[in-house]
């Protein structure tokens, strides 16, 4: 008994001690540039995980929000001299009323008809985006301006001295990112257990029950769409600001399905699996350096594998069966036959 | 008793050699760190695989000969598999973690780009095997290319246009980053060359069929020659289009289709087409004195008796890349960043692959467009026209 975890481990101070603790196991700044990539990136799979795992709709379109956000800031800062936060604010505006009226007819669609029609939207944007040369510098990129705030600039570059103490920019550039992640975390924890997470919660379980006990499925289906668009393309805008220079790819299909084995990978409905999901495929291709034609089969395999043994994902399966090797706390004699 | 005494001695001198005999070559022999960032999968595995093959290749045959400098190179290379995310931090892992001490690539311009911030942060040479314009215009201090620009490429067949009296042509191009950059640049210097550019037709990258956009062309007025500015199968499929409509106007293609490939892929629709290509395609056709035909023909004897495979334009690029870095790395006599990077910016009369180098501070490619050399394909074959 007494060594016995508590049922549920407090996720959000866990992970903020993680995330505070591991610059000091990072040997050089290439390891922290992987790690506040990861951060960004996992904020956006968590604000995914909100439409896939918890409202149960598939979106295979949502690199393509991803892209907007990077793409406004990067054309609104470097073409037309916005700072930052206002450009930022305005993709993600952009992102929001566009999801919204695409999400009103897309939404009422169910299954493969669902993913189908996210699909085509998330390629018609990355084809938009390829082509309009004269806006977006077209396939061979965009150079994005730094991020800046409060007119003072954030490069990765530079250093600061912050209190006194001489900081990187890159490691400032770490902190965001973790930041970021945790508030990305909690605005997603306080929305699931909030009357729209469980009315999601509804709509996955059964849309037809939902809606017979007086559920708005529609209206809680588009909110929780344009809520992990707009998730994916403020951390669209975040990435084309770290990274310095993006290119149509952050939009692109292939985008879209690593985003999504990401969750399935970590686990619907489980915000922290789902970051796990983004930690070990973001490291793939840095761990597999000498198999980049496969990364496409790759993700697809691992995709096949976890949809037939751990269907519900790394995370929880795992967590389940430390559940399971546990002792059971003091109860009848019975249940110890499982 | 004596000999037990010294015994510990000689035991310990003995160790001390050996450690000095380890240590001193490993100083003496401390190797030159060239990272290559190539994609040799993915889309543009047709650049990077030849590019890669010829890095490797080279690499073991400078070390077998002593290496640069008396110091052996090693080769770190990744592939971004055409992704330009991938190539930046692949960029950031040489710099940062591997600690190259030159980065050869990206194989395309947007990789390349992707790069471009870090290397110029992290103050070491890059030389790209990128077509781009962009990539050295404005010059960037770090930044060196060695294929001719697109522009360049532009200049050469509107120059034959031009000396054939030609002021009217028809543009087609690519909605790739190659195609859209060639087009741009033919649209911004067509006008230098008394050349109007009548029709403005585009294809998409995966398209199959390109007669509508051909007819249009034809059907415009005062079109007295078609130029193509792309690469991949769209070239080729444009070649078998053209063709088969019977258009009889003079048939240009860019650059971005030298290769025997373009030759299988068009058959005898390719005839009469005329291109812009480097040295490489042509090596036994050039007169004697031509300065580049020893370089030419031994580096596709070389390449193709190690690899089995014919010899890819790409696969010249890299080849002159290394061998600019080589060179710089012996002018300065060190791999001190600063001064490789301004011996590089010094280099005269470098002898090439794909052409001759005359690097300046405010040139960072240092070909000139008579390193084109105007192809034309006659029975299946490529001729020498100028």
């Amino acid at each position: 008994m007494a060594l016995r975890l508590p049922e549920r481990v407090p996720g959000l101070p866990v992970l903020a001690l993680v995330l505070l603790l591991l610059p000091l196991f990072l040997g050089n700044e290439f390891h922290l540039d992987i790690a506040t990539q990861i951060a960004l990136i996992a904020a956006t799979v968590v604000g995914l995980n909100l439409l896939v795992g918890y409202g149960g709709q598939v979106s295979l379109g949502h690199a393509a929000f991803f892209g907007m956000g990077a793409y406004a800031s990067a054309i609104l800062t470097g073409t037309y001299g916005w700072t930052s936060i206002p450009a930022l604010l305005c993709g993600a505006l952009l992102v929001a009323v566009l999801a919204w009226t695409l999400g009103r007819p897309i939404l009422r669609l169910k299954g493969h008809y669902l993913s189908m029609a996210t699909l085509g939207m998330g390629i018609i944007i990355a084809i938009v985006i390829n082509n309009e040369g004269w806006l977006t510098g077209g396939p061979d990129g965009l150079a994005v301006e730094p991020l800046t705030v409060l007119g003072a600039e954030l490069s990765i570059f530079d250093h600061y001295s912050l209190l006194g103490l001489e900081v990187s920019g890159a490691m400032l550039w770490y902190g965001l990112a973790a930041l970021l992640l945790l508030l990305a975390v909690w605005i997603a924890q306080n929305l699931v257990d909030s009357p729209i997470g469980r009315a999601l919660r509804a709509v996955h379980g059964s849309e037809v029950a939902a809606r017979v006990v007086g559920v708005d499925t529609s209206h809680y289906k588009l909110l929780i769409f344009v809520i992990s668009a707009v998730y994916a393309s403020v951390m669209g805008s975040f990435y084309a600001h770290y990274t310095g220079f993006i290119t149509p790819q952050v939009a692109s299909f292939e985008h879209s399905i690593e985003l999504i084995t990401m969750v399935v990978l970590g686990g619907m409905a489980s915000t922290y699996g789902v970051i796990l999901g983004a930690v070990l495929l973001m490291l793939l291709p840095q761990l597999l350096t000498d198999f980049q034609d496969y990364e496409m089969m790759m993700f697809g395999l691992i995709l096949m594998l976890t949809m037939i043994f751990m269907p519900k994902g790394l995370l929880p399966t795992l967590s389940e069966a430390v559940r399971r090797l546990r002792p059971r706390p003091a109860t009848t004699p019975a249940s110890g036959q499982e | 008793m004596v000999t037990k005494n010294r015994s510990p001695y000689r035991a310990v001198l003995l160790i001390l050699l050996l450690i000095c005999g380890m240590v001193a070559p490993a100083m003496a022999a401390e190797p030159i760190r060239i990272g290559a960032l190539v994609s040799a999968t993915g889309p543009a595995s047709f650049l990077g695989d030849p590019e890669l093959k010829t890095l490797e290749m080279y690499v073991e045959r400078i070390n077998a000969s002593g290496g640069v400098i008396g110091r052996p190179l090693r080769l770190f290379h990744y592939d971004d598999g055409g992704n330009a995310n991938e190539a930046r931090n692949f960029a950031n892992r040489l710099l940062r973690s591997d600690r190259v001490d030159l980065v050869i690539g990206g194989s395309t311009t947007g990789t390349t780009m992707a790069a471009v911030p870090l290397v110029e942060r992290a103050g070491r040479p890059m030389i790209s095997m990128a077509g781009a314009l962009v990539i050295t215009d404005p010059v960037r201090p770090w930044v060196f290319k060695t294929p001719q620009s697109d522009r360049m490429a532009a200049e050469r067949v509107l120059a034959d246009m031009q000396s054939r009296g030609i002021t009217g042509i028809g543009l087609i191009s690519g909605t790739d980053g190659f195609g859209r950059s060639g087009r741009e640049q033919t649209l911004a210097v067509a006008a230098d060359f008394g050349i109007q550019v009548l029709a403005d037709q585009t294809y998409g990258p995966q398209d199959t069929d390109m007669t509508a956009q051909l007819t249009r062309i034809r059907n415009t007025p005062g079109v007295q020659a078609v130029f193509n500015f792309g690469f991949g199968q769209g070239p080729a499929i444009v070649t078998r289009n053209y063709a088969h409509l019977g258009i009889e106007l003079p048939f240009y293609q860019s650059h971005g289709v030298a290769s025997d490939r373009f030759l299988d892929l068009a058959g005898s629709a390719a005839e009469g087409v005329r291109l812009p290509a480097s040295a490489l395609l042509v090596p036994d056709a050039l007169p004697d004195d031509d300065p580049q035909k020893q370089v030419v023909q031994d580096y596709k004897a070389a390449y193709e008796a190690r690899w089995n495979v014919s010899v890819s334009t790409f696969g010249g690029y890299a080849y002159d890349a290394l061998m600019l870095a080589v060179a710089a790395i012996e002018a300065a006599g060190s791999t001190e960043p600063e001064a490789v990077r301004s011996a590089l910016e010094q280099i005269q009369g470098h002898v090439g692959v794909t052409g001759i180098f005359n690097m300046s501070p405010d040139d960072h490619n240092g070909l000139a467009p008579e390193s084109f050399r105007l192809l034309e394909v006659r029975d299946g074959q490529w001729v020498l026209v100028d």
